[in-house]
């Protein structure tokens, strides 16, 4: 692997905390809504959409990244988040609803929004697309080199915004990068029967640019491919659309029974969960022993469990702070 | 001796020069929509701006409303301040989500951290046969969701200085002209749709109501084109010696609901005229107002003359009848003196 130790490291450091973020927030989320399930029970209500098994998506990326550039992704945006370095704190305190969450609790785990690092998630597949767009074009007025990145699941490909964005972002040949998370299921439908072509990243060719596919789940696959792409929108060469095969562990979302997937897929799919392998590679290569590894999980999963008790410990905002928020600023008259 | 002359302008040449004031004075405004460049908007109201700030800063788009709207959310997020056109508020179908999804709802979510200081500038509005996806004026929509300010201004002046307002607004401004009252060559216009607009920069500000007739007997509230039936109805009125007075709300969000109460208590009675559909819609939100705000002092139940809710149709007698017209606005103003 023809890649600095450190970004191994960070990467890998980064997978790990990510996935204990996303078991524990499981964990949490049922404690309290079992032996009947409720959705609307417990310290987390609502729904659930955690990024178990997708870490490698997030982690290439982020040795890439530069102060200001900008993140968009969906309503399974943990992982992103986490790996451009959203305060997890209150990342966290938004999930479980409280004041000092991201959006003082009024966006939930789909709605988190972060001024810096620049980063935003939608509940509504493909609408943080154009987002992307506009972020580079922004960019690009104020003659920065800031990338905006764009993740939206193999499902989203098929919507209007998709194609919209790669016609616009081509046309203009802005900094934008693509990022197809193809985890192979929109909710139960599988992407045989949603798209009509094998790899979305071949849909690049209708608007003239790049389209790369990294065929496997694998952190240092997702590094190259992202590096390229994002040098290249730095250097103002323009966009491009890569799609990378990932695997969600779990359900769509939390509760969900997960009968639309043989188990036969999913014994395979648990075999190459990319946390343990890439661990079983850094071991293997001696970028890192036992003892390394071990340290690390201590250190992730103190910090996530200083993040979610920082929230469970924050109190609950004001009912009436419902009404905040809605417009900046003063309203001459409401 | 010196004679000033005070300029007038069409309301369409106003709005343009109000987005040229403030790109000449912020880097960070652009515009960006279908046939807003070469053309200067299909409604005229980026006219001459290509010329003045070049294609970096007037961006024709593709048609491609989700596209580039959303695009404007995520350059506002990003320290932009974009105006984007929606050429017609019919169009809103394609683009809704990008539009009460996302651009009304970031700064909510966010805990007011982030701000979307977006102007969707849009024309509205029917009365000359362009049928059921060219005519609507659909603000009471708009109004109902929460996040985006609604403006409509009815005069050159208004026009210019509430598109001012609109830009340095950091929120999500909804800025609705109606085509009738833009002074376009090619249609028939209210003759007040040229007026004296002062040169440089002036705020109208967002969620101010204006009496632009004052009256006795009864008040008038509307908005947009219908502001001007309202006038003409209302000297139709005066020479059956009713005095109407007419008030412009000018903004449907922030509604300025003092006015509306104010007015009708010193008038005692309420019509509503309003070209979106009849239900769900203005009238009902502001004769609410008077209830909740003025019921002691109502002389007779409010009224309203609205578009009933069918589509806009296209033949020229049926639009006729279907739009609010000066006749209908007498005739139920006086109904309701009738009624005392």
């Amino acid at each position: 692997m023809d890649i600095p130790k450190e970004h191994l490291v960070d990467m890998y450091e980064t997978m790990v905390k990510i996935r204990r973020f996303e078991e524990r927030i499981r964990e949490l989320y049922f404690a309290d809504k079992l032996p009947a399930f409720d959705i609307a029970a417990g310290l987390i209500p609502g729904e659930m959409h955690l990024a178990a098994g997708q870490e490698p998506v997030a982690v290439g990326m982020r040795p890439h990244l530069k102060a200001g550039d900008a993140i968009t992704a969906t309503h399974r945006p943990h992982h992103l988040a986490i790996a451009q370095g959203v305060d997890l704190n209150k990342m966290a305190a938004e999930i479980f609803g409280r004041e000092t969450g991201l959006g003082r609790g009024k966006g939930g785990h789909m709605h988190l929004y972060s001024v810096e690092p620049n980063f935003g998630c939608s509940g509504i597949i493909g609408e943080g697309i154009p987002v992307a767009v506009g972020a580079a074009m922004a960019f690009r007025h104020r003659k920065t080199d800031n990338v905006a990145l764009s993740y939206f699941g193999e499902g989203a490909a098929n919507q209007g915004a998709f194609h919209e964005s790669l016609n616009l972002a081509a046309l203009w040949n802005l900094p934008v990068v693509f990022v197809c998370e193809d985890n192979a299921y929109a909710i139960s439908v599988p992407k045989t029967a949603s798209t009509a072509i094998p790899d979305n990243s071949d849909r690049a060719s209708a608007y003239g640019i790049p389209g790369v596919l990294v065929a496997t789940n694998d952190p240092v696959a997702v590094y190259e491919v992202m590096g390229e792409a994002i040098a290249r929108a730095r250097r103002g060469d323009g966009p491009s659309l890569i799609e990378i095969k990932t695997d969600r562990l779990w359900g769509h979302f939390e509760g969900d029974a997960d009968a639309y997937r043989s188990d036969e897929f999913k014994t395979d799919m648990n075999e190459r969960d990319p946390l343990a392998t890439f661990g079983k590679r850094l071991i293997d290569e001696a970028i890192l022993n036992e003892a390394d590894i071990a340290s690390i999980q201590d250190a992730m999963y103190a910090e996530v469990e200083a993040a979610l008790e920082f929230a469970m410990n924050s109190p609950y905002p004001a009912p009436e702070s419902a009404l905040e928020d809605v417009f900046a600023g003063r309203i001459v008259q409401l | 001796m010196t004679t000033t002359t005070e300029r007038k302008l069409t309301t369409q040449k106003a709005i343009a020069e109000a987005i040229a004031i403030e790109m000449q004075d912020d880097d960070s405004v652009f515009v960006m929509g279908e046939d807003i460049g070469v053309y200067g908007g299909i409604f005229g109201a980026t006219e001459g701006l290509l010329d003045k700030f070049g294609p970096e800063r007037i961006i024709d788009t593709p048609i491609s409303e989700t596209g580039f709207i959303g695009a404007a959310v995520g350059a506002a997020i990003n320290g932009m301040r974009p105006i984007v056109e929606l050429m017609f508020v019919d169009f809103f179908g394609v683009c809704m989500d990008q539009i009460y999804n996302n651009m009304a709802k970031i700064h909510y979510f966010s805990g007011g951290n982030v701000k979307v200081p977006v102007v969707l500038t849009t024309a509205v509005g029917g009365g000359y046969s362009d049928a059921g996806q060219h005519s609507q004026t659909l603000w009471g929509t708009f109004a109902h969701l929460p996040g985006m300010k609604v403006v409509v201004p009815s005069n050159p002046y208004d026009a210019k200085g509430l598109m001012i307002a609109a830009i340095r607004d950091d929120n999500p401004v909804v800025y609705m002209f109606h085509k009738g009252v833009l002074g376009l060559g090619w249609m028939t216009n209210n003759p007040r749709a040229t007026g004296v607009v002062p040169e440089g920069a002036y705020e109208v500000p967002i969620g101010k109501a204006n009496v632009v007739r004052e009256g006795s007997d009864l008040t008038i509230v509307t908005i947009g084109l219908s502001v001007h039936r309202a006038l003409d109805a209302a000297e139709a009125l005066e020479t059956k010696n009713v005095s109407a007075e007419v008030l412009d709300l000018r903004s449907l969000v922030p509604l300025d609901r003092e006015a509306i109460v104010a007015s009708v208590k010193k008038t005692h009675r309420l019509l509503v005229v309003d070209e979106d559909y009849q239900s769900f819609g203005m009238t009902g939100e502001v004769i609410t107002t008077a209830i909740e705000g003025a019921f002691d002092y109502l002389d007779a139940p409010p009224t309203r003359v609205a578009t009933p809710d069918t589509p806009i149709p296209y033949s020229h007698p049926l639009e006729t009848w279907a739009l609010p017209s000066v006749d209908r606005i007498v005739e139920a103003g006086s109904s309701l003196l009738v009624a005392r």
